[in-house]
């Protein structure tokens, strides 16, 4: 076994390290930490960060890639050799979902196909029948199973919240346990661990029936649509954040640089940004990603296997996302700068002589934060709204990629089936909405909590 | 007033030059002429000369930026970029790649386009108005706060889905509307009836929590405490304050886009296909036709910029402050 | 004379807290009955309470509002509708925000005309042009076609009167009116508000601050501290025979009590300024050429001794922040110099100036947007030790000379580690003097230190500054607009009008005999009170 880094596995880890920080700057200035708990004094912020967290946990699952050793007698050879195929830990996860490939399209818990096929039968004579699935068995208990998933999930989860109520308080575990189940907390932990119970008895009933049904069906090649969804997690989740942590230091730099120095450096960041702003977003988007297909397609050695070809791809995507979107934040920035140097704490420090690069650090930066982190999480559920229509349009991930826009692509022509082949759409909706409904309803509530203009 | 829209007009220039550059390096500094003829002729039986005479007979022989064979001035002017630029300046766009007068089908193509973008724009405008001044008159009741968890829901939903769920619907099931196509003169309306309708629907959610915002800023202002101490009634505060004075930041968001309705949309033409302008970008960018992409570029940078001086203009229309 | 307004038992309450409690007053046919208070203390919140504008999370707990015999809260919202603007009007304290910017200011006076009354246009053009007359304001015709950013704060405040004029209500709720204005502004709408009150049977519920204005205008007055009426008597009486302890100290506050302690001895200048010019470019055009100038400063030379004070007087545009800009080296004088003991400022290049910052400080007027939100008052304080090299070297010596600093200033050694927001206006601006003592500097230059605070605190600061000034003889350049104030803190003062320095001399000199005419209309504005200074 091999552990092996694409271009984004970094980014995301790297980026599990800056968030590792910042949490460990926030509890350590008791201001920033109190702003963070009116935040969460909210149970819609609560329930929706968790749903946030859990969808980022698939994410990390799959972000970790490994290539296994080949079992075979290649070990004599003191030298271990590895399959050509990587795989993440989200595919070992899934792995009998891999392997159980049916022939074509199959309902949610269907135990035959979804078309009839004509079969030649012993007599010679030719019917129309439903074959049966490769690998869901006839008779399956669907109940039972469902029963046994759900109690498995029910404790399960009960043990990972009565944990987490032990990690936090190991003092006084049963007074806090009581606070929590009558709603009394400081925090509501009650709605958090509701939401996280919900989720991850959903989690298990799923992913214990998919060892027998395919849950969600199956897609056009027999693949499995459960599988699917939670591969396409990582592409959302990824071009939701890496975006916008490409994109933030350019626009803080230059958005604080025009507000601050003025003349010829505020001009020409001004001239930058109304520049690219001009440009219509999907075009340049497109004409980004059609000169990055096309350098690829020149560099063919760049990359050894198809996934790390399409993460490659979704690296650029990013990249160019990134160079498109930061323009926005970048004039919010340079107009807040603009006002902040003229109140009287930075006069002040100018008359101690304090240095320019001393003031942005100290007074412009902090007191810029709020709108960096409301755009932040404004522009995470608008970009994983913009990766389907992108795969749509043609220009977004690359098509063996699993993701949202990938599956709402194909679903489009099975819409116009008869009968209607609905549930790929169907789940890359279901998985969609909830991860944007609640980047939404979060932002909502940070924007409500950060913003002067609220405080009044 | 005209000083500054000449002012405006100067100032565009570099920006389009800026425009011009970037698409220029997307387009030829990835993909070098070389490469554009090889894939063009194909692999099999390229010789220098064959991509040497598809270069000429393009105007791709010259270098890019800088003609070191030239003396003085032309060393800049007789290059690959001048050229191309002065190109898209005289709004001429060349040929396609499939070899079709890009500049004509643009002009054909603007009016579907237009057709379904422009009812599209003004009822949504409108509806989003409307109702959230409907729910700042009835601002922290049950209403207000219902509607809101539900545009809430209907922004955290992809547009995709409302084409495809509409489509399926209407057309599918109830069969009420043609699934797609485009038909000119008063027959078509049946065919942009769903792309509107879906197209009003799918930015319901963020353009109402976006007027509602605005009017809700501009409820707590001073001078509407002062309309009310006037005895005026609520629905007259709305209407004859909040509403005058909310119109200067919604200028700012809409005026701009209004010159890029000519650009259509790309998706809802695309699933409806409607033969505008939004399609033509995407069918262009599917079959890698960079040539019929970079003029889209061009034409949207320059609508945009139409849409940017529109705004400063209605400014002094609505805002007695304002003078230019 | 029968009661107008009868205000009985009013409580207000938002949550759990009480904002009003048990507020009673009545208000008499043609008088001006002053609410006085400081801030917070909820004199506009009855205010709003009468006009039924409260916000809607604030609750009425009890009590009754009657506008004769009728009660308001057994009023519908419609019905009161009809009260407002034509039983009862209001006029606000900001007329800057106060009217809508984008209406005509005669379209806003004959809304009300059209609402209450439904005049024809004709009609209610003429009544418009006649109160514009009857509020004294020039050139009615054209005015009528102005929008609000047009006029100046003044002429606002005169629109704002029209409109609460307009359907001849009964009674005028003040809020503040004139808080915004300057002086001599101030001046002539409080005379205003007195001849309509005469001429029209008026009755005016004025709010306010200032004891000085009320003394002016009141013929009875009511004290509000915390939501409670504590003291309410006849104008005069009021004045003469305080009976509460609080509105004894409020009185006392305000009487200047310092005697004039400037000698006229020649004393050795620590900061001379000489022929000071700031002038600013007008750009306009296509290529923002410079088509004019605005002359800030306009040539303006004085000194100010070791151990002095320098009043710098002005309204608001005088110019006179600019001085004190072009002092601390934050601008580029156009022309003459800044001297600070014996070297010029201006000819200093960075490095060269930071002995210099060390010795100049500033303490700002906007008490709010002085401190950093996101430091602590520690590091606020630390900032220019650290930065000017001033002050022990290393934490923890540091920090015990930041508490004997927070201690001077009359703050607590423990408020070192926390934030801005939690102090009130009157504690910030003691942490901006404590900031800039930290330095140990040999002038202070005080843009308006006190102009946005309440009265008492405002003795409370200028006494402090006093104090400093006594322990350590530091000499301040005083920056303010409130002339009543210059006595106590002031040797000398210098009037500023449009950049130049009209008048400039000793303090008892230039209060007791003014010379130039601009300070004696300065002087003759100011509300009575002050005058009666010896």
């Amino acid at each position: 076994m091999k552990l092996v880094l694409l271009w984004t596995d970094a980014l995301v880890w790297s980026l599990v390290v800056v968030l590792l920080i910042w949490a460990w700057v926030i509890l350590r200035s008791p201001q920033i930490k109190k702003t963070w708990h009116t935040i969460f004094k909210s149970s819609i912020a609560m329930a929706s960060s968790v749903v946030l967290l859990f969808y980022l946990f698939f994410t990390l699952l799959d972000s970790i890639h490994l290539r296994l050793a080949l079992p075979d007698e290649a070990q004599k050879s003191q030298t271990v050799t590895y399959e050509a195929q990587m795989v993440s830990l989200l595919d070992l996860m899934f792995a009998h979902n891999i392997q159980h490939t049916e022939r074509t399209y199959s309902a949610p818990f269907a135990t035959v196909e979804y078309t009839s096929s004509i079969v030649v039968n012993k007599e010679g004579q030719t019917k129309q029948v439903y074959l049966p699935l490769k690998y869901v068995a006839s008779d399956n208990g669907f109940w039972g199973k469902s029963l046994k998933a759900l109690a498995v999930g029910v404790c399960v989860s009960l043990l990972l919240v009565l944990f987490h109520i032990w990690w936090r308080e190991k003092r006084r575990f049963v007074e806090a346990c009581k606070e929590i189940v009558q709603g009394k907390s400081a925090l509501p932990w009650r709605t958090a661990y509701v939401t996280f119970m919900l989720l991850v008895i959903t989690f298990i009933w799923l992913y214990m029936l998919s060892y027998s049904y395919h849950v969600l069906g199956t897609d056009k090649v027999g693949g499995d649509v459960l599988y699917q969804s939670f591969k396409s997690i990582r592409t959302g989740v990824l071009i939701g954040i890496l975006t916008t942590l490409i994109m933030l230091p350019v626009a803080v730099i230059l958005g604080v640089s025009a507000g601050l120095f003025g003349g010829w450096v505020d001009d020409v960041i001004q001239y930058l940004y109304t520049t690219l702003s001009s440009i219509p977003g999907v075009l340049l988007i497109a004409a980004g990603v059609l000169s990055m297909q096309v350098m690829m397609d020149n560099h063919p050695t760049w990359f050894e296997t198809t996934l790390e070809r399409s993460d490659l791809r979704l690296l650029f995507l990013i990249i160019i996302l990134g160079i498109t979107s930061w323009t926005s934040l970048c004039r919010l920035l340079r107009a807040e700068t603009l006002k902040i140097s003229q109140m009287e704490f930075v006069t002040a420090a100018k008359a101690f002589g304090v240095g320019k690069f001393t003031i942005i650090r100290r007074h412009i930066v902090p007191n810029l934060m709020h709108i960096i982190l409301i755009s932040v999480v404004l522009d995470f559920s608008g970009l994983v709204l913009a990766e389907a229509v992108l795969s749509y349009v043609g220009v977004g991930v690359d098509p063996t990629m699993h993701s949202w826009g990938n599956m709402i692509n194909q679903a489009r022509l099975e819409m116009a089936r008869e009968p209607m082949v609905w549930w790929s759409l169907f789940s890359a909706f279901v998985f969609m909405f909830i991860l944007v409904l609640a980047a939404n309803l979060f932002s909502d509530r940070i924007q409500k909590v950060l913003d002067p203009r609220n405080n009044t | 007033m005209l000083a500054y829209i000449i002012k405006r007009i100067l100032y565009a220039i570099p920006i389009l030059i800026g425009v011009n550059l970037i698409t220029f390096m997307l387009f030829f500094m990835v993909n070098s002429p070389d490469d554009m003829a090889r894939a063009q002729l194909g692999a099999k039986q390229v010789t220098p000369e064959l991509i040497q005479s598809w270069k000429e007979e393009r105007g791709y022989d010259k270098p890019l930026f800088i003609n070191s064979k030239e003396e003085g001035l032309s060393k800049v002017t007789h290059t690959l970029f001048v050229q191309e630029s002065l190109k898209l300046f005289s709004f001429d766009f060349g040929f396609s790649d499939s070899n079709r007068d890009i500049g004509a089908d643009i002009k054909v193509r603007m009016i579907p386009s237009l057709s379904i973008a422009l009812p599209t724009f003004i009822i949504a405008l409108i509806t989003n108005i409307s109702l959230a001044l409907l729910l700042v008159l009835f601002r922290g009741s049950l209403l207000d706060t219902s509607m809101m968890v539900v545009a809430v829901m209907i922004m955290s939903i992809s547009g995709l889905f409302y084409i495809i769920a509409g489509q399926v619907l209407f057309s599918k099931i109830w069969h009420w509307v043609p699934i797609s196509g485009y038909e000119s003169g008063w027959d078509g309306v049946k065919f942009i009836l769903l792309p509107i309708f879906i197209g009003v629907f799918a930015g319901i959610g963020s353009g109402v929590r976006w007027y509602r915002s605005i009017f809700l800023e501009q409820i707590n202002q001073d001078y509407v405490r002062t309309a009310r101490a006037k005895g005026l009634s609520e629905i007259k505060v709305l209407f004859g304050h909040v509403l005058r004075n909310g119109m200067l930041p919604i200028l700012t968001g809409v005026v701009v886009i209004i010159p890029s309705l000519f650009m259509g949309s790309l998706i809802m033409e695309s699933f409806f296909g409607i033969p505008g302008l939004g399609s033509y970008t995407i069918d262009a960018i599917n079959s890698q036709d960079f040539a019929i992409v970079k003029a889209m570029v061009f034409l949207g940078s320059v609508l945009y910029i139409v849409g940017l001086i529109l705004t400063d203009i209605s400014y002094t229309l609505f805002d007695p402050r304002v003078k230019l | 004379m029968s009661n107008i307004l009868t205000v009985k038992n009013l409580s207000l309450s938002v949550g759990n807290e009480i904002l009003l409690d048990g507020v009673s007053f009545e208000i008499k046919h043609g008088e001006i009955f002053a609410l006085v208070g400081e801030s917070g203390s909820g004199k506009s919140l009855t205010s709003l309470a009468i006009m039924q504008l409260l916000p809607e999370a604030i609750a009425v707990t009890s009590g009754n509002i009657c506008l004769k015999k009728q009660s308001l809260f057994a009023l519908s919202e419609s019905k009161m509708q009809k009260v407002r603007g034509k039983s009862i009007a209001m006029i606000f304290q900001e007329p800057m925000s106060a009217l809508n910017p984008v209406m005509t200011v005669g379209a806003q006076v004959a809304e009300v005309l059209q609402v209450h009354l439904g005049l024809k246009k004709e009609e209610m053009k003429e009544r418009v042009l006649s109160l514009f007359k009857e509020v004294a304001l020039k050139d009615p015709e054209t005015r009528y076609h102005w929008y609000p950013h047009q006029l100046s704060g003044g002429q606002k405040q005169r629109v704002m009167i029209a409109i609460a004029l307009a359907c001849e209500p009964g009674l005028l709720i003040a809020d503040e009116p004139t808080t915004a204005l300057d002086v001599t502004i101030q001046a002539q709408v409080l005379q205003l508000l007195k001849t309509i009150c005469k001429q029209r049977e008026l009755s005016i519920l004025f709010i306010t601050h200032d004891m000085a204005v009320v003394s002016e205008m009141a013929d009875r007055v009511a004290v509000m501290k915390e939501g409670k009426i504590v003291e309410q008597a006849v104008c005069k009486d009021f004045f003469t025979h305080p009976k509460h302890p609080y509105t004894q100290r409020l009185l006392a506050d305000i009487k200047v009590k310092k005697v004039f302690h400037s000698e006229k001895k020649e004393h050795e200048p620590l900061l001379e300024v000489k022929n000071l010019k700031v002038y600013f470019p007008i750009k306009k055009g296509l290529f923002q050429r410079t088509v004019g100038i605005v002359k800030a400063v306009d040539d303006v030379s004085f000194s100010i001794g070791k151990g002095k004070t320098l009043a710098l007087v002005g309204e608001s545009g005088s110019g006179k922040s600019t001085i004190g800009k072009a002092i601390l080296s934050l601008l580029e004088e156009t022309e003459g110099m800044v001297r600070f003991e014996d070297q010029n400022l201006g000819t200093l290049n960075k490095k060269d100036l930071m002995p210099y910052r060390r010795k100049i400080q500033v303490v700002f007027q906007d008490p709010f947007s002085a401190l950093n939100p996101r430091m602590t008052i520690a590091n606020i304080i630390r900032e220019g030790m650290l930065s000017l090299g001033v002050g022990p070297k290393g934490k923890v010596a540091q920090d015990k000379y930041i508490a004997s600093l927070l201690l001077k200033v009359d703050l607590e050694a423990s408020h070192m580690h926390r934030y801005p927001h939690e102090f009130s206006g009157g504690q910030r601006q003691r942490i901006g003097i404590a900031r800039a003592l930290a330095v140990e500097p040999e002038l202070i230059i005080c843009d308006e230190p006190t102009s946005a605070l309440d009265v008492s605190v405002r003795t409370q600061v200028l006494a402090l500054l006093e104090k400093l000034q006594v322990e350590s003889g530091v000499s301040y350049l005083f920056i303010t607009h409130d002339l009543s104030i210059v006595p106590m803190i002031a040797d000398e003062v210098a009037v500023m009008k449009e950049g130049k320095i009209v008048e400039q001399g000793l303090v008892e000199d230039v209060m007791q005999d003014p010379k130039h005419p601009y300070t004696q209309r300065l002087l003759a504005s100011a509300p009575k009170l002050m005058k009666e200074i010896p």
